[in-house]
């Protein structure tokens, strides 16, 4: 199957599968009719889908270096694309995205503009001349372009930080779905999680992880659409949801003026017993605040995720598989094409499940009834068990008022189809889905972590006489221990303490994304400028870091400029100490600016070939 | 100037364009984010429909249209590449 023909034959593959996993889905629907329990149901879907993707990471198994960096340079531009949208939504992204709009409003949807226009500056600025250069890794840029171990490491620095900050999350969300679908204590999910990831990526490096991503895709794009399509036909909103909501964004906003939005004051909540991280509605859904610094704090944070985007070495890299560089420039677009898919039916699926809970027309809806009848919904008892959902009774009065319902973020997506009466069968969907989105994101950043420190570290610092098979292990160790370390970190829960998704973009920014660009934009950037630029910019970002969070020392924000967006400090430091020291230094010699010169023409040899 | 030159100066002027384009989606529109959210698209008030559907899908198409245009620079100057 795998054998010659096999990208010429992906479409069929492909759709093969996805047949598959719609009969799998209806075959799933009939045993719940046959009266099969909802934790059997969550286990198959599950153990179902890493079964299919170990089996691909299985097929994929490759002693080719190419193969294993660059999947061989043959993924066609729309399957990179939905590998490139894989590893980039992240378990995070399929859970809490939908949950953050639900709470966050207009102000949390900075985050969907700045993780998709992001990709307008990778398709602009950066992948069509990474592909060009034919690269392994971001590093191998960074150390081929500038000249020099040590720009080189200062890369895989800045790279580690960046991934490692991010991964300890995605490997902390397969455990949690793991252990709730399979009915394990979460520190041993976290390890089934781990074994899962590898089983995708050890044998087949690259080429494995692009084609169980893919697959990945597949799932959680039909496990997102499915319950959001079905919601809205279902409670009459429209069949097209996308087009068709304009109604009940309005009626909730009738909603909130009839309820009120009322910010419960943090003694009330403490008082009243409210486990923490839960929410009640207090922001307006589509309201939009006036004034100079609503605008910054949205604007600002655009910024930072898009930059951010734009220097993110796990997406980077996806580039360097396309076959050509024009490949890789229409594949940017497709990625976020296949990213939008998700993206824009995230606030749809917000809006759908706030109108479902709030509007007393509706019978799902639970705002204004007795808290006694409310207590006694199926999917209330259920979700209040697991300290997901909290009623505060603050005025006693024995009715569920708008502020009085609390509920965790990750809800939204995980409870909506059960909110709004659809069978379990989708609810088990929705856990494969997020188990999928978790688990593309943890393989695409343990390789690039791993792939750094195998090729530019061992290979090219250590030993660069180490023949094909000893680099092929080392890599392979390196993926086990650096997936190891992380699941480690993730059992001991102090995921928390390490900070936000967001962190990953910011240190990213702040050290990698004026080397990458300057290095093709412009030919007077220096070996000595880049090393300058990377280190001040990561200090100066992490110690504004320590300076603003209140974990660390707490100190009031300057300019608005909190922990998520202290990428707004380093990276400004990192351009500005690049190019002065570039220009205090020698400008580069003849062949590295000839090297520039060819790697801004599309056609001809790249200029690392395949095997180095 | 010679022929690289001209196709790199060509390839400059649409890049910047793009991200002309890009800021205004991502930016510029988000500066009247209060203001416009009293017009109506699709039923939805502009500024909520602009974060949450319309800026991405603009970012889907300027890409697509950037590929689009770069490749015919490409070949303009006889550096298209020939196989996909």
């Amino acid at each position: 199957m795998f054998k010659g023909g096999f990208i010429q034959n992906l479409p069929k593959i492909y759709g093969l599968y996805t047949g598959g996993f719609l009969v799998f889905i209806i075959l799933m629907a009939i045993a719940e009719q046959a009266g099969a329990s909802a934790k059997a149901i969550g286990i198959m879907f599950v153990a179902f889908t890493v079964a299919i993707y170990a089996l691909i990471g299985y097929l994929s198994r490759t002693v080719q270096v190419d193969a294993y960096y660059l999947a061989g340079r043959q993924v066609p531009t729309v399957f990179n694309g939905m590998a490139t949208a894989a590893d980039w939504m992240s378990g995070a992204s399929f859970v809490a995205l939908a949950g953050g709009v639900y709470f966050g409003g207009y102000s949390y949807m900075a985050f969907l503009v700045g993780w998709t226009g992001g990709y307008v500056l990778v398709s602009t600025l950066l992948a069509p001349y990474l592909r060009k250069f034919g690269c392994y890794t971001v590093p191998d840029f960074i150390g081929t372009r500038y000249g020099g171990n040590g720009v080189r490491f200062c890369a895989v620095l800045v790279l580690v930080l960046a991934s490692f900050t991010y991964v300890t999350a995605q490997i902390n969300a397969t455990g949690t779905i793991a252990a709730r679908a399979l009915g394990i204590p979460f520190e041993a999910g976290v390890w089934v999680g781990l074994v899962s990831i590898l089983l995708c990526s050890m044998l087949g490096g690259m080429r494995a992880v692009t084609w169980t991503q893919v697959a990945q895709y597949i799932v959680l794009i039909v496990a997102y659409l499915i319950p959001v399509f079905w919601i809205s036909n279902r409670i009459g909103a429209g069949v097209f949801p996308h087009l068709m909501l304009g109604d009940e964004v309005a009626r909730i906003g009738e909603l909130e003026q009839q309820f009120g939005l009322v910010k419960n004051s943090a003694a009330d909540v403490k008082a009243a017993g409210v486990p923490g991280g839960l929410k009640s509605i207090a922001v307006p859904h589509s309201g939009i605040a006036a004034g100079g610094m609503a605008v910054w704090k949205y604007i600002s944070l655009a910024i930072c995720m898009m930059v951010g985007t734009a220097s993110l070495p796990h997406i980077l890299m996806r580039y360097f598989t396309t076959p050509s560089v024009k490949s890789a420039r229409k594949s940017v677009a497709w990625s976020l094409f296949f990213i939008f898919l998700l993206y824009s039916s995230a606030p749809m699926l917000a809006t759908l499940s706030k109108i479902s809970l709030i509007d007393p027309n509706l019978p799902t809806g639970i705002i204004g009834k007795s808290i006694a009848d409310v207590n006694n919904i199926e999917w209330v008892k259920q979700w209040s068990s697991q300290k997901q959902v909290f009623i505060a009774d603050f005025n006693g009065d024995g009715i569920l008022q708008l502020n009085e319902w609390f509920m965790r973020t990750g809800v939204v997506v995980l409870a909506t189809p059960e909110v709004a009466g659809l069978p379990y069968v989708i609810s088990g969907l929705v856990a494969a889905g997020g188990m999928a989105a978790a688990m593309s994101t943890a393989d695409g950043l343990i390789l690039a972590i791993a792939n750094a420190l195998s090729h530019d570290v061992y290979y090219n610092m250590i030993d660069p006489k180490a023949d094909v098979r000893k680099r092929l292990i080392v890599a392979r160790v390196l993926l086990v221990v650096i997936g190891a370390a992380g699941a480690y970190i993730a059992s001991m829960r102090i995921t928390s303490i390490l900070g936000a998704v967001a962190w990953a973009f910011d240190f990213a920014m702040s050290g990698l994304f004026f080397p990458l660009v300057l290095g093709v934009w412009w030919k007077r950037a220096t070996r000595e400028g880049a090393i300058a630029g990377m280190l001040t910019g990561l200090a100066a970002g992490t110690a504004y870091l320590i300076y603003v969070y209140p974990k660390f020392m707490g100190n009031p924000a300057w300019l608005g400029i909190d922990h998520l967006r202290f990428g707004l400090i380093g990276a400004p430091v990192c351009l500005v100490v690049m190019v002065v020291v570039s220009l205090m230094t020698k400008a580069p010699d003849a062949a590295t600016q000839r090297m520039v010169d060819e790697v801004r023409v599309p056609s001809g040899k790249s200029i690392l070939g395949r095997q180095h | 100037m010679s022929n690289k030159e001209k196709h790199w100066a060509k390839t400059r002027g649409h890049m910047l364009l793009t991200l002309a384009l890009w800021a205004f989606f991502s930016m510029v529109v988000f500066l009247f984010g209060y203001e416009i959210n009293s017009m109506s698209f699709l039923g939805y008030p502009l500024g909520y429909y602009m974060t949450a559907q319309g800026s991405l899908l603009a970012f889907v198409l300027i890409i697509f249209w950037f590929a689009n245009r770069q490749e015919k620079i490409d070949e303009e100057f006889g550096f298209g590449e020939k196989e996909d």
